[in-house]
């Protein structure tokens, strides 16, 4: 069933695989030093939002596509509620560092931990 | 089956058919490929109807079978590209239209176009088996519908996804690719017999 060159594919993607993932825990061990502050909502790379992580809270966001819930607590913020159709957001684990995200892709809404507030420090997102 | 007929009904608009045996050749758009193609659009889609009806949740969402590329993959090597091409196109926009949203016919088009871009390039260069083609495919489809996932939300972090996508469109392409593998002959009998 499978021919030489079959193995070329297979072994592209593994490589590809593992290096990427090591890019990406390089990228993200030095936000990870941090548990975050705040979590940044954005909707549509427009920032909605921005509330602490240690602040217990139920954040109602509502954008156009529709409306999600946020709850912040013990130090972290996990997707108790949306209406989207498929309900991925709230699938997530409760994220607390730096650089962990929540993404409801229906409402192109991203809940990402960062570690100070938008107005002191440079964006990560390349808008 | 309904949806066979409203297939068949968009095939048919598109393309004349030559109906006289002579002069006749296998890439041609006869009556009988336009309901051929039109039952495997359908067959497509039921596929992919019946991929949602299993709980296939691995934890990281987006994540999916892909059981409706067995037709597609099946279709490229059995069918003139053309053909395969417009089955894939047409299960995406009707099963969008029918079950879906914009949003979600933008991330399906953009998965299932660069998907089967891939397949047919590899499958033109040759050397590959159906099972390569079909990893790959599987994969470019993930990769197809993370970048546009990344440029709808605006933020370059959801493509920490990417290495994921990768394992799990080897995996997936893999298993769609073996079955694939197993009908193959099958259906090779079948369309050679449709012709004659």
């Amino acid at each position: 069933m499978f021919q030489k060159k079959d193995r070329l594919i297979i072994a592209g993607i593994i490589v590809t695989a593992t290096v990427s993932a090591l890019l990406i825990v390089f990228l993200t061990a030095f936000e990870k030093k941090n548990t975050g502050e705040i979590v940044r909502i954005t909707i549509d790379g427009v920032i909605y939002g921005e509330y602490s992580l240690s602040e217990n809270q139920s954040v109602l966001v509502d954008g156009e596509l529709g409306q999600n819930r946020l709850v912040i607590e013990n130090n972290s913020a996990y997707m108790a509620g949306a209406d989207c159709p498929d309900r991925y957001c709230m699938d997530y684990e409760p994220i607390s560092y730096g650089g962990e995200t929540i993404i409801c892709l229906p409402h192109r809404l991203v809940v990402e931990v960062v570690g100070k507030r938008a107005a002191q420090q440079p964006d990560v997102i390349v808008p | 089956m309904n949806v066979a007929r409203y297939n068949g009904l968009i095939f048919a608009c598109y393309w004349n058919g030559t109906n006289s045996n002579e002069n006749r050749r296998e890439t041609d758009m006869t009556t009988k490929r336009i309901a051929y193609c039109a039952m495997l659009t359908a067959l497509a889609m039921i596929f992919g109807y019946v991929e949602a009806l299993i709980p296939f949740h691995i934890g990281i969402p987006g994540v999916k079978l892909g059981l409706a590329n067995i037709v597609i993959v099946l279709a490229l090597y059995i069918l003139p590209a053309y053909q395969a091409f417009v089955i894939q196109l047409a299960r995406i926009v009707l099963v969008s239209f029918l079950f879906g949203s914009m949003s979600m016919m933008l991330y399906s088009l953009s998965g299932g176009l660069l998907s089967f871009a891939v397949m047919l390039l590899l499958k033109k260069a040759g050397g590959f088996s159906i099972a390569g083609v079909s990893i790959a495919g599987g994969v470019s489809h993930n990769i197809g519908q993370l970048a546009v996932a990344a440029a709808v939300v605006h933020n370059l972090r959801i493509t920490f996804y990417f290495p994921v996508l990768l394992i799990a469109g080897l995996i997936t392409g893999c298993l769609i690719g073996l079955t694939a593998y197993k009908i193959k002959p099958v259906l090779d009998k079948l369309v050679h017999n449709m012709d004659g």
